[in-house]
C-alpha cells in the first residue's frame, strides 16, 4: 500500500520542525506608528519565485518545491491534461501547497487517480479539480499556488488562495 | 472552480482575549473548542507576548500545532452589542477530541451570523406573521398574542389533541437541558399533548426501546473503552464519517493498540477503509450483508456465541433474569424478554441460514462471532465494544435488531465492564429534561399520518423541517401544505380586521380542516412555508446551553455572541407562550386552566436550567459546570468533592440494570426471531423495482444542511444532493457523473446529481439524507415498526436522467472517497 511516490523531501525535518531555514527569526515588537503605515498593505506582498523550467517535468511526476518561503512545502504537477488554475502550453501545469490544512500532516501524491492525500486522518484533495477537497476534515480546499510561465519556460510561483496551514499570513513577517 | 477563499492572513488573537468554552453543537461527540473574541480595534502581534498562544507566529507552526486557525474558524460578530473579533477552534485539552477539528465543527465561527462579514444572513431576526399575503415582520407581543388566542381556542373548544407538537429532543444546537424543558413543561406540564413527535421520526417514542426494555440504558460506555478493548463491533453505523473524532481520537487508537474490527454493513463505508488502512486488512472484517438482514446475522453470532459456550456464565446468573419470561410480546413490545435461554430457544439461527439470508459466507459469520467472542488462549474473557446507529435504528425491524445486539453484549459480559459497552453512538448530542411523557402513550399516535388524515388543528413545531426529514414526505407535504393553505387564505381575506375577527376566520377555516402552523425555527426552513408565525431562535453560544454527549458528558457551551437580531433561546420562548396562554385564558374566563401556565417567569436560560435539570440534579449548577470546562462531567453526577463535580465513567459498573425500572436490577434478553421483512409495503415494493436506495449520511453536511445551504466550502462540493452509483449502472442507464437524476417509485419522486462510486454494490444507491435540494423522504413509504420507528433505509425505486450535469456540478471531483496512501 505504500508504493505510491511520496512527496517526502523534508518530510522528518518537517515533524520536528526543522524544516527552518533562513527564515526571520526576529520577532516584531509593537510599532510605532510611523511604520505603522509602512506595514499597513490590505494583502500580503508575495514573491515571485522561480520554481523550475517546463523542461524539468514529466508528466505525473510530482516535483517537491517550496513557497513563498522554504517553511511551506509544495509540490509541482505536470498533469498531461488541461485543469483548473493549470498553465503553461498545455494549461496543465499546478502547484499546491502539501501541508493538510486540516493538521497540518505533510500529503503524498498519488499518481494513480492524481490526487494528494494526508497519512493523517485520510482527507484527500484533487490536483485535478483545483485542490477540491474529495473527502476530509479540513475547511477549507487545498491552496493553490498561482504560476505564470515566462518565454524562458520558467515556472514562477506568484500567489497563493487559501491560508496555508501552519502561518496565519501566507508570507511570513519577519 | 473549487472554492478558496483568497485569504492570505487573519487577525492574530491577543494576549488577552477573552476565552469562552464551547461544545461544538453539531453530532453527539461534542468535540471541546475554544472561543476568543477581542475588541474590532484591536489585534495580537507575532511576538510570544503579543498572542493568546505565547508562540512566535512569525515563524511556521507544525503539524498538530495549537497556534494555528483556518479561515472557517474566523469571524466578525456582536457581543454585548458590539462588534468583535471571533475565532473558534479545537480545544487540544480536551479529552474528546484532543485537538482535532470535523469538517463540520471547525466551521462553527463562519456559520455564525454576522452583519460585518454577511454570513449566514439566512438567519430570522423577527417574529414574523402572515398578513397581506406575506410574513410581515412584527413584534414578540403581537405574534405570541396571535399564537396563544389561537391555540387557546383550540384546547378549549376541542381539546389539548387537536394540539399537534413537532419538537426536537436533543442536545446541542437547538435542543439542550434548558430548550428541552422549556418545551417540556409548556407541552407536558401546563399541558398535557398527547399528539407530539420528534424532529427526526413521526411519533414521540424511543429509537432503542428494546435496549431500555432490556435494562440497558444506549449510552453506557466511556469513549476511552474503544482503546481498552480487544474487538470493536459496528452494525449499521459509520463513524468516521459521521462521528468523525470519536473515530480518529478513541477507535484508531484502539486499533493501534491492537484491537480488531467487524463492520457490519451493505456499503463499503469509510469506516471500514480507514480502519483497513490504520489496522491492516487483515484485521478489519466487514460483513458486507444483504440489506436489511442484520437480525439474521445477529442471532445467528448470538446462538454460535452460545453453543461454544464463550458466553459469560458468572455476569448472566448474577445480573439477568433467570426465570423464563419476564415480559410478553404484546402491542407495546414487539418481542417478549426474559433469560438468557428463553431468547436463545426463540431465536435460534444456523450460521449456514444467516449466510444464506445475508449473502456472507459462513466462515466470515465464525470468524466475527471468534473475534467477538473467544475467549482469549489464556482463557481470559475477551473485550468487546458494541457500536450501533441509524443503519439499525431506522432499518428493518427495529425492536429486536436492537434486542440482538444487546443480547449479545449481556450474554458475554461486555456491558458495564472496561473495553465493553453496548451503545449507540447517536446523532446530536442528547440534552433531554422534561416532564413524564406517560400520557403519550405506547405505541405512540403516528402524528404524520394523524395529520395526513386532517386531524389536529394547530401545529406547533420546533426546530424541525419534516420537508426534508420524514419518510412518506410527499404525501406529508402535500397534505400539509393544503392544510396550511386553507388558513392563509381565511387570513389574507379577513385583512384589515380587527384580532379577534382575524382569529374567527382563522377558526373557520380550522373547522373547515384546516391547520393553524406556527414554526419555531433559526432559519426560514422547507416547512416554515406553511407557517402562519414565524419565531426566531438563536442557537448555542448566543445562549449558554447544556448538553451531554455519546459517553454522558456534560458540559456547559458558553454564550460568547448576542442572539441574532431579537432571536430569543427557544426555552424563553416556549415561556413566551406560556405567559400569553395565561393571559388569554385568564381573558377567556378559564381562570383554572390558566394557573397550569404559570412558572415560566425566567429571564434567561439559566433561569430555566435551574427550575428544570437542577432540580432533578441540585450538585449542578451553571458555576460549578463552567469550572469544570470542556471535559466536564460524565453524567450521572453522583457528588461534589473538592470544588469539582464527580460524575460516572461507565455505568452498571455494579452489575445492576435499571433502565426498564425493575426492581430486582436484572438485564432481560430479547427473544427476537428472524422475520424477514417487518414494515408493511417493504417486500412488496423491493420486488418491483431495480434499486435499491439506502440514505446515507456525509462527513461535509451537518443533518439536512440548514446552515450548510448557505456555506459556500460545502455548497462547491455538492452542490446538488449525491447520488452514489455504482459506475456500471450508470453506464448501462447512460447516466454520466454530475448528470441530474430522478429517483421514481410509488410513493413520490426525488432528484440528485449521480456520483459513481465503485465500492458499491450493483443495483444499489447511496443518497444522501435530509437535502434541501432533494429529499430522499419522498420515495420512502409509510411503513413503521409496531412502536411507530420509520424505516427509512428500506425504500426501492427506479432512476432516469432528468438533465445533463450543469455547470457546477460538472466543474466537482468525482473521485473515490478512499484514501490512496
Amino acid at each position: 500500500m505504500k508504493c505510491n511516490r511520496m512527496v517526502d523531501v523534508g518530510r522528518r525535518q518537517f515533524l520536528r520542525g526543522g524544516f527552518v531555514g533562513a527564515a526571520g527569526a526576529a520577532a516584531s515588537a509593537v510599532l510605532p506608528a510611523e511604520a505603522a503605515r509602512a506595514r499597513g498593505l490590505a494583502r500580503v506582498a508575495y514573491p515571485s519565485t522561480r520554481l523550475a523550467n517546463i523542461r524539468d517535468l514529466k508528466v505525473n511526476e510530482p516535483m517537491d518545491i517550496a513557497y513563498p518561503d522554504a517553511d511551506s512545502p509544495g509540490v509541482l504537477l505536470k498533469l498531461g491534461r488541461p485543469v483548473e488554475g493549470g498553465v503553461g502550453p498545455d494549461g496543465d501545469i499546478v502547484a499546491f501547497s502539501v501541508l493538510c490544512p486540516h493538521k497540518g500532516w505533510l500529503l503524498s501524491y498519488s499518481a494513480g487517480d492524481r490526487t494528494l492525500n494526508c497519512p493523517g486522518h485520510h482527507s484527500r484533495f484533487d490536483c485535478e479539480a483545483g485542490g477540491q477537497q474529495i473527502w476530509g476534515h479540513a475547511t477549507q480546499n487545498l491552496p493553490q499556488f498561482l504560476l505564470r510561465v515566462d518565454d524562458k519556460g520558467d515556472i514562477h510561483a506568484e500567489g497563493v488562495d487559501e491560508l496555508i496551514y501552519g502561518r496565519l499570513s501566507n508570507v511570513l513577517e519577519a | 472552480m473549487a472554492y478558496k477563499r483568497q485569504i492570505d492572513r487573519l487577525p492574530i488573537i491577543p494576549a488577552d482575549a477573552q476565552e469562552f468554552n464551547v461544545t461544538c453543537h453539531y453530532c453527539i461527540v461534542g468535540c471541546g473548542y475554544k472561543a476568543y473574541t477581542w475588541p474590532i480595534n484591536r489585534q495580537g502581534g507575532t511576538a510570544p507576548d503579543e498572542n493568546k498562544f505565547g508562540e512566535d507566529l512569525s515563524r511556521q507552526q507544525y503539524q498538530d500545532a495549537e497556534a494555528w486557525y483556518a479561515p472557517s474558524m474566523y469571524n466578525i460578530v456582536r457581543q454585548n452589542g458590539r462588534d468583535v473579533h471571533l475565532v473558534v477552534k479545537p480545544d487540544v485539552n480536551c479529552v474528546v477530541n484532543s485537538g482535532l477539528g470535523s469538517v463540520r465543527g471547525a466551521r462553527m465561527a463562519e456559520n455564525r451570523p454576522s452583519r460585518v462579514t454577511g454570513t449566514q444572513l439566512q438567519r430570522i431576526g423577527d417574529p414574523l406573521v402572515w398578513r397581506n399575503g406575506t410574513w410581515q415582520p412584527t413584534s414578540w407581543d403581537d405574534a405570541l398574542d396571535l399564537v396563544a388566542r389561537v391555540t387557546a381556542r383550540v384546547i378549549t373548544e376541542g381539546s389539548e389533541d387537536d394540539l399537534v407538537v413537532s419538537m426536537f429532543d436533543h442536545g446541542g444546537s437547538a435542543g439542550g437541558y434548558e430548550n428541552t424543558w422549556g418545551t417540556g413543561k409548556l407541552y407536558f406540564g401546563a399541558m398535557k399533548v398527547k399528539n407530539a413527535r420528534i424532529h427526526n421520526r413521526p411519533a414521540y417514542n424511543s429509537e432503542v426501546h428494546s435496549s431500555r426494555d432490556m435494562g440497558v440504558d444506549e449510552l453506557n460506555y466511556a469513549y476511552e473503552d474503544y482503546q481498552l478493548t480487544d474487538t470493536i463491533f459496528i452494525v449499521g453505523a459509520n463513524p468516521m464519517e459521521t462521528q468523525t473524532n470519536l473515530f480518529l481520537n478513541h477507535m484508531v487508537k484502539g486499533l493501534q493498540n491492537g484491537a480488531r474490527m467487524v463492520v457490519v454493513d451493505p456499503r463499503r463505508t469509510l469506516t471500514v477503509a480507514s480502519a483497513e488502512q490504520f489496522a491492516g486488512k487483515e484485521n478489519v472484517l466487514h460483513l458486507a450483508i444483504n440489506e436489511g438482514t442484520d437480525l439474521a446475522l445477529l442471532n445467528a453470532l448470538f446462538t454460535h456465541i452460545a453453543d461454544q459456550g464463550w458466553v459469560d456464565r458468572e455476569f448472566i446468573e448474577k445480573s439477568t433474569f433467570r426465570d423464563g419470561v419476564a415480559v410478553r410480546q404484546d402491542a407495546a413490545h414487539p418481542a417478549s424478554l426474559g433469560s438468557f435461554e428463553h431468547a436463545l430457544e426463540a431465536v435460534r439461527m444456523s450460521v449456514e441460514e444467516a449466510a444464506g439470508i445475508c449473502s456472507v459466507p459462513a466462515a466470515d459469520i465464525v470468524k466475527a462471532a471468534e473475534w467477538i467472542a473467544k475467549p482469549h488462549d489464556d482463557g481470559s474473557r475477551r473485550k468487546c465494544v458494541t457500536a450501533y446507529e441509524k443503519g439499525v435504528i431506522w432499518g428493518n425491524d427495529n425492536y429486536r435488531t436492537v434486542g440482538a445486539l444487546v443480547n449479545i453484549a449481556l450474554a458475554t459480559g461486555n456491558i458495564g465492564r472496561e473495553g465493553g459497552g453496548c451503545c449507540r453512538l447517536g446523532g446530536h448530542q442528547e440534552g433531554y429534561f422534561r416532564p413524564s411523557d406517560a400520557h403519550v402513550g405506547r405505541p405512540a399516535e403516528y402524528v404524520d399520518q394523524f395529520l395526513i388524515r386532517g386531524l389536529g388543528a394547530v401545529h406547533h413545531i420546533w426546530a424541525c423541517d419534516h420537508y426534508k426529514t420524514t419518510l412518506n414526505a410527499s404525501e406529508f407535504k402535500r397534505v400539509h401544505k393544503r392544510r396550511a393553505d386553507m388558513v392563509k387564505d381565511a387570513i389574507d381575506a379577513a385583512a384589515g380586521r380587527s384580532r379577534e375577527e382575524v382569529v374567527d376566520a382563522i377558526m373557520g377555516a380550522i373547522r373547515m380542516g384546516g391547520l393553524f402552523v406556527v414554526d419555531v425555527d433559526i432559519i426560514h426552513s422547507q416547512i416554515g412555508q406553511n407557517a402562519h408565525v414565524i419565531l426566531p431562535a438563536c442557537e448555542a453560544n448566543e445562549m449558554n446551553l447544556t448538553s451531554m454527549n455519546g459517553e454522558r458528558r456534560l458540559r456547559l457551551s458558553e454564550r460568547y455572541m448576542d442572539p441574532w437580531g431579537n432571536s430569543r433561546p427557544d426555552c424563553l420562548i416556549a415561556a413566551g407562550i406560556a405567559r400569553h396562554m395565561e393571559r388569554v385564558l385568564r381573558e377567556m374566563g378559564h381562570g383554572e386552566y390558566a394557573d397550569r401556565f404559570k412558572g415560566f417567569d425566567w429571564q434567561t436560560e439559566e433561569d430555566a436550567f435551574m427550575d428544570g435539570y437542577h432540580q432533578a440534579n441540585p450538585e449542578v449548577t451553571y458555576e460549578r459546570l463552567r469550572a469544570m470546562g470542556n471535559n466536564g462531567v460524565q453524567e450521572p453526577v453522583v457528588g461534589f468533592e473538592n470544588g469539582r463535580l464527580v460524575g460516572t465513567t461507565r455505568l452498571y459498573t455494579d452489575g445492576r440494570f435499571t433502565r426498564h425500572g425493575r426492581e430486582d436490577g436484572k438485564a432481560l434478553f430479547c427473544a427476537g426471531a428472524w422475520r424477514g421483512w417487518q414494515a408493511p409495503g417493504k417486500a412488496r415494493e423491493k420486488a418491483s423495482h431495480r434499486f435499491w436506495i439506502n440514505n446515507v449520511r456525509a462527513n461535509i453536511f451537518w443533518q439536512n444542511q440548514f446552515l450548510d445551504q448557505k456555506n459556500e466550502f460545502v455548497q462547491d462540493r455538492y452542490p446538488h444532493p449525491f447520488v452514489e452509483m455504482h459506475p456500471d449502472d450508470m453506464v448501462e442507464l447512460g447516466i454520466n457523473p454530475g448528470d441530474l437524476v430522478e429517483i421514481v417509485n410509488e410513493n413520490g419522486v426525488t432528484q440528485g446529481m449521480a456520483y459513481p462510486m465503485p465500492t458499491l454494490k450493483r443495483n444499489t444507491v447511496a443518497m444522501v439524507f435530509g437535502s434541501p435540494a432533494g429529499s430522499q423522504g419522498n420515495v420512502v413509504n409509510p411503513g413503521v415498526n409496531e412502536l411507530v420507528l420509520p424505516d427509512y433505509k428500506h425504500t426501492w425505486g427506479n432512476i432516469r436522467k432528468i438533465a445533463d450535469a450543469t455547470p457546477e456540478t460538472r466543474a466537482i471531483s468525482f473521485k473515490s472517497h478512499e484514501v490512496a496512501l
